[in-house]
């Protein structure tokens, strides 16, 4: 069991009560957008980590901050960033400047985004793109050895060998998006973020590029950070799950257990919501719309939709109470006066 | 039996790439279905597989190239697009695109009330927009001279819905109306269609690719591949005992909300949409686990399989040819 020794295993990324704002000056007044707010993550190596929440919870900011990559108007306002280097060295990565940062990128850490039209030069054919990614992190390397080492990986995906050869556009989006996750992991990184990358997919064809995923991670062993939205994907993927709700881990536990028996009231709606094939019971949705991440509600932001609310919910932010090792929770429901 | 709208062999072909070196696409290839009073009917097929042309040409937005659309028995087209408007309304995929952001939303409802003169007064049009919008879960009060931004997606979509429902339509056609819309809010949409349908006794024309939720809404469904309809029948024929290989493999790949129930056989994708419109027998020939010599070079006909239309030569033996009526 992966999921259940953590304690064994070495966190290959940690965070520590990060804050990451946007600043926006409008017209004088300053508006700030809380979109990670406080928080603490441990993800460690060899597991496929998932991060789920609605649109505008701040899933794409977290994913960002992880990969230490801050552009005006985001900006880290507090925390830390942890990353494992050499296996043994917890480096902050805050601190490093952008020249060593662009070093790990790729080698330590790689971003598969979710529109892949975007990632190739369309005017470019595919072995140029790889030329450019790979040739600054391997100066020595003539451009037959990367062609050599991109065509080597590409057959072992199981990808069409002349793909190398084609422009963007040739390619299906499913096949596009494959090759944007062979390239992520062409320098076999040990963390690989994606930000819902199969989202704009169909479903057979998410099937193929969820299956690709697996195969790499089995293969190089190493971590995944997989955000979507989609419930489904989660469940069949991911070992560990992290449920965001406006900037904040509310919930965290493995796979099997916050589908089994989830326990804070968002991840119950989460859950009950989702349609079943043979079961035609009526399902509700999650009541009302999500905050606004630059006007949080008192409290726990999610009391204004939450059928259960408490006085103290409108008053004061849960801590984390275990209801056991591997499983916590954000909620004034949950685990009475263990709060702190 | 009654027929809200029944299109025969629609067939729409595109043609692509210059006068020397053009390709001939059939998008939608003898297309038949009809759709009855308050029924929901899915439409449901990966990207590329006809069912967006489908509805357009219902719409009257393209001209097929050739078939039939009857409306309450009446014949339709592009000619006689006023139809459109009058008793079929639509829903679209992006409800932020579907709105002027420039406009506020209300202004949308005055203008439908307008052209289809539906109100005597500016008084009675505000009651009839009211009353809409309440059967979605809103109410003119508190969305009258606000802007598209101010509103979340699933709000947008219902008052697009709203907006649809003004003209007391029979039968809607939504293309894709929850895939933009977050997985959190989506059975909001999903259980308005259902309360619209048993309710009203609107008909709804549901384009989809989630096929969770046309088995938890729909009433029949019809698989599309490549222009062609494969499977047809009720959700619980289709959907829980898929018979089509590529029905099955659809209906396979969704991925189950339920840690226990993982996939464990592998799928190969398809390389190039073009080459499975262009292929000769059945389009899903090569990358059927079941093909067969004869699948590579005819056509399939329309089985009737227990009731239930399947394109495929792995029934021939045994099953007469589908009656589509």
């Amino acid at each position: 069991m992966d999921a259940a020794t953590p304690a064994k295993k070495k966190a290959i990324i940690r965070t520590d009560k990060l804050q990451a704002y946007y600043i926006l000056d409008m017209q004088g007044t300053q508006k700030i957008v809380k979109a990670v707010n406080d928080v603490s993550l441990t993800i460690y190596e060899n597991e496929i980590y998932g991060i789920a929440g609605e649109s505008g919870c701040g899933k794409t900011t977290l994913l960002k901050a992880l990969f230490n990559d801050f552009v005006p108007p985001m900006r880290l306002t507090g925390g830390s960033i942890f990353y494992l280097l050499d296996g043994d060295r917890e480096v902050d990565v805050t601190g490093l400047s952008p020249d060593e940062m662009r070093q790990l990128r790729m080698e330590y850490i790689s971003y598969i985004p979710q529109g892949s039209m975007s990632v190739f030069n369309p005017v470019l054919k595919l072995k140029e793109t790889y030329e450019d990614f790979v040739g600054s992190h391997r100066k020595g390397q003539s451009r037959e050895e990367t062609f050599e080492l991109a065509r080597h990986q590409i057959e072992v995906l199981g990808l069409p060998a002349n793909v190398l050869e084609l422009y963007p556009h040739q390619l299906s989006g499913g096949m596009r998006q494959r090759v944007t996750i062979a390239l992520a992991s062409l320098l076999r990184p040990r963390v690989m973020i994606g930000d819902e990358p199969t989202t704009a997919l169909d479903v057979v064809v998410q099937r193929g590029v969820i299956q690709m995923l697996t195969t790499i991670q089995k293969d190089m062993q190493n971590t995944i950070i997989l955000v979507t939205h989609d419930m489904g994907v989660h469940a069949n993927i991911a070992d560990r799950i992290g449920i965001m709700y406006a900037g904040k881990i509310v919930e965290e536990g493995p796979t099997t257990q916050i589908f089994s028996e989830p326990l804070h009231p968002y991840t119950q709606f989460l859950i009950n919501s989702l349609p079943k094939f043979g079961d035609k019971n009526v399902r509700g949705s999650v009541p009302g719309s999500p905050p606004s991440l630059a006007d949080l509600p008192s409290g726990c932001p999610f009391h204004p939709r939450c059928p259960h609310v408490k006085d103290i919910c409108r008053q004061q932010m849960p801590d984390f109470s275990h209801p056991d090792e591997n499983h916590k929770v954000a909620c004034w429901l949950i685990g009475e006066g263990n709060h702190g | 039996m009654d027929k809200l709208l029944e299109v025969t062999d629609l067939t729409k072909r595109y043609a692509q790439g210059s006068v020397l070196a053009r390709i001939v696409l059939t998008a939608a290839d003898h297309v038949t279905f009809y759709i009855k009073p308050a029924e929901i009917f899915t439409l449901a097929g990966e990207s590329g597989c006809g069912k967006t042309t489908t509805a357009k040409v219902v719409l009257g937005f393209e001209e097929a190239t050739s078939g039939t659309i009857l409306h309450n028995g009446k014949p339709q087209g592009r000619k006689e697009k006023v139809w459109v408007t009058e008793g079929v309304q639509a829903i679209f995929q992006d409800p932020f695109s579907t709105f002027n952001p420039l406009r506020t939303v209300d202004s949308y409802f005055h203008e439908t009330v307008q052209n289809y003169r539906l109100a005597g007064s500016k008084k009675e049009a505000i009651e009839r927009i009211d009353q809409k919008l309440r059967l979605v879960g809103l109410s003119y009060a508190e969305f009258a001279g606000k802007y598209p931004n101010e509103f979340s997606g699933g709000q947008l979509q219902r008052i697009s819905i709203a907006r649809a429902l003004v003209t007391d339509p029979k039968l809607i056609i939504a293309d894709e109306p929850v895939s933009m819309v977050d997985a959190s809010l989506r059975m909001s949409i999903v259980n308005l269609f259902k309360k619209l349908r048993d309710d009203l006794g609107v008909s709804i024309l549901y384009i989809t690719h989630d096929l969770a939720t046309a088995y938890y809404v729909g009433d029949r469904i019809a698989i599309m591949f490549r222009g062609n309809i494969v499977e047809m029948g009720t959700v619980e024929q289709v959907l829980m005992n898929p018979r089509h290989p590529y029905s099955k493999l659809l209906r396979d790949s969704i991925p189950q909300a339920d840690p226990t129930r993982r996939w464990t056989t592998t799928v190969s994708l398809a390389e190039l949409e073009q080459e499975e419109y262009l292929r000769r027998g059945c389009r899903f020939a090569g990358r059927c686990p079941d093909a067969m010599e004869i699948c590579r070079g005819v056509v399939p006909a329309d089985l009737d399989v227990d009731g239930v239309l399947v394109k495929c030569h792995l029934y021939a033996d045994g099953h007469s040819v589908h009656d589509p009526s």
